[in-house]
């Protein structure tokens, strides 16, 4: 297969790298950054599959420029930076990498709630600035037996459940419907979930109904004492109130992993201390990068044999 | 029927409040009120008397003593308390107090540990999925500005199928397990003895289980026994990549040869929340991405100290009528 034509967005992994360069013609889209249309143009009929991410994944553009593109394997759960309809119009087919990064996700989404409530960072700042032995810390707030919200409970909001139940936390959810099987409180209102719940958690996809589903009036329900973890996507939430409640004292605290625009964060909450901010890690572990990147080559080596998909999504 | 008359408080029965003068009995007006209104609290720090004639004149009444956070109780002191049957201590740690010469009068001593057993895993499992996650470290990027600057950030560890090795299967250690087995870990343990109800296997000794896990969990009392039982050869046995978790008493650890292990990156990291010598703590740690470093303050929440005061009030209740007690620390 090594003459077929693979191109990789942006730089994700360097094992997937490797193994994709093994067993393809890889192009890295950003050694050939000036001028992309171009670039495009000139190997444009050799490649065949593009590996994208959740920084860059394959919009109208990319594949009216790609006229040979077959496939698009995503590197990602969220297909948000992929045209999916422009895909089902052209045939291509498209996978993605659930499953694998589940875990890692609802650990992160469980590891954000635990250090905002505990103050987990703003402690570990207040030890290594050695203000510890001019007088102890002050007081947290406590995570197990808060009630917990869930907007989605697919995949990964059921795993975020299960880890919360452990703690004794009342679990109940919002989603676009409510779901056979479970014991959830069900809410087909947001704002009302957020009005009775102290943790919100935001694991849904991003769609264009999901587009900044926890607006201003979500924010305010969830109030003063509530407290906002994002490990979805940065457009789910309505940034500008937030950072603005967030100053206000207006919403308790927030667990971000996630931004409007990334790597962007805004810096005024730098100086605040209930709140976490992490570089859109959801799925950076070791072991998942790796299971993720396995996933894309099996994919990947099973199109071009003509064997079914392992995760497709088209 | 008409209301009862308030008691006068000496017809209530006396506990004694025992407390270095630096310590006070927690502010919080309805639990001042629950405890004046059922018993009679001697604090020889209010009174004007000098504390040993106060002492040796209430001593022969005084069946149960309040221990206000680390105010020791020596041998000597219990000797001057010839008719005490009951320590109700306000702290899940009990290294201030003797307790074998406690048991050898029958004194019966009760702690902290259910009022304070969810706090503490709690900070456990936040201590370990932020070592393994690099939480902090990560919050520290962003703060940092590093982001836009640094494409690429260091991966993390998953939870998922970590074997985790909890020393001390107490009422905090069953806390810490019962969350860490919904993030996939598995459990095993280190005891005085093995427990006959739990089904999680038992290692005789810590070694042993650091040989056979991925992330200790500290969670059991210092003692002489106890005392650096986490030093050089246990940190071998974890291994290259191995975590240990320390919510229970800093000197539990050689704290000495922790942080040589940690700087030699012989181990994949640390959650610390106790010292040998607080509020001390090891500068060399505070350049490590793998560790993170909070300040004793597992049980720092309202909520934990409004279950002590439920529970101090619940046990002394207990006593004085009779009651089955909670929470009693015991020589298994």
């Amino acid at each position: 297969m090594n003459n077929i034509g693979v191109l990789m967005t942006c730089p994700m992994s360097e094992y997937l790298e490797n193994q994709l360069e093994n067993r393809f013609s890889l192009f890295k889209l950003w050694n050939h950054s000036s001028p992309k249309p171009d670039f495009l143009k000139t190997h444009s009929s050799s490649i065949k599959a593009v590996v994208g991410n959740t920084k860059i994944g394959a919009d109208a553009n990319m594949i009216d420029s790609l006229p040979n593109m077959e496939i698009v394997a995503s590197y990602s759960v969220g297909l948000d930076k992929i045209d999916l309809g422009k895909c089902k119009e052209k045939g291509i087919k498209v996978t993605n990498t659930p499953d694998v990064l589940t875990d890692d996700v609802a650990d992160l989404g469980i590891g954000l709630a635990l250090a905002v409530l505990r103050k987990m960072c703003a402690c570990d700042r207040f030890v290594r600035s050695g203000n510890w032995i001019n007088g102890d810390f002050g007081l947290a707030s406590k995570f197990s037996g808060k009630s917990v919200g869930i907007v989605g409970l697919g995949r990964i909001g059921s795993a975020i459940a299960k880890r919360a139940e452990a703690f004794n936390c009342s679990i109940s959810y919002h989603s676009r419907s409510k779901k056979p099987n479970t014991n959830y409180k069900y809410y087909s209102n947001i704002v009302d979930l957020a009005a009775d719940c102290q943790i919100l958690f935001v694991a849904c996809a991003l769609t264009e109904e999901t587009h900044h589903i926890v607006n201003r009036k979500v924010i305010d329900a969830l109030g003063p004492k509530g407290i906002l973890i994002n490990i979805g996507r940065g457009a789910h939430v309505d940034e500008p109130e937030l950072v603005s409640a967030l100053l206000k004292g207006q919403l308790g605290g927030a667990g971000l992993d996630v931004y409007e625009n990334e790597p962007n964060v805004p810096e005024q909450l730098f100086s605040l201390e209930n709140i976490v901010l992490v570089p859109h890690v959801g799925s950076d572990t070791e072991e998942t990068s790796k299971a993720m990147a396995d996933l894309v080559i099996s994919n990947l080596e099973a199109h071009f044999k003509g064997m079914p998909l392992l995760t497709p999504v088209l | 029927m008409a209301d009862k008359e308030p008691q006068q408080p000496e017809e209530l029965p006396i506990v004694l409040v025992h407390r270095l003068p630096s310590f006070k009995i927690p502010s919080d007006p309805s639990f001042r009120d629950q405890l004046r209104s059922q018993f009679h609290m001697l604090d020889p720090h209010e009174s004007p008397e000098p504390y040993d004639s106060f002492l040796a004149r209430h001593a022969p009444f005084i069946r149960v003593l309040m221990t206000i956070g680390p105010s020791p109780i020596s041998a000597e002191f219990l000797e001057r308390l010839p008719v005490l049957e009951l320590i109700v201590a306000t702290s899940a740690g009990l290294n201030h107090i003797d307790l074998p010469a406690c048991w050898r009068r029958g004194i019966v001593v009760t702690n902290a540990s259910l009022a304070f057993a969810e706090d503490v895993a709690d900070c456990a499992v936040g201590l370990l999925i932020d070592v393994l996650r690099r939480i902090s470290a990560a919050d520290r990027f962003v703060r940092g500005r590093l982001w836009p600057v640094k494409e690429n950030y260091p991966l993390g560890f998953k939870l998922d199928g970590k074997r985790v090795g909890i020393v001390g299967l107490g009422s905090i250690g069953s806390e810490v397990a019962k969350r860490l087995l919904a993030f996939g870990c598995t459990i095993a343990y280190t005891s005085r003895n093995k427990k006959q109800s739990v089904s999680f296997p038992f290692y005789a000794n810590v070694r042993d289980l650091a040989a056979n896990s991925d992330v200790l969990v500290l969670c059991c009392a210092l003692t002489k026994e106890t005392y650096h039982m986490i030093n050089k050869d246990v940190m071998v046995a974890l291994g290259k990549d191995g975590v240990i978790i320390n919510v229970g008493r800093g000197s539990l650890i050689n704290e000495k040869e922790l942080v040589q292990c940690l700087v030699g990156g012989e181990m994949g990291g640390a959650g610390l929340d106790v010292y040998e010598n607080e509020p001390n703590v090891p500068k060399e740690l505070f350049g490590l991405d793998n560790v993170v470093l909070s300040p004793h303050c597992a049980v720092m929440t309202p909520e934990s100290f409004e279950a002590l005061e439920q529970l101090i009030v619940v046990n002394l209740k207990a006593f004085f009528s009779n009651k089955p007690l909670v929470s009693v620390v015991s020589n298994e």
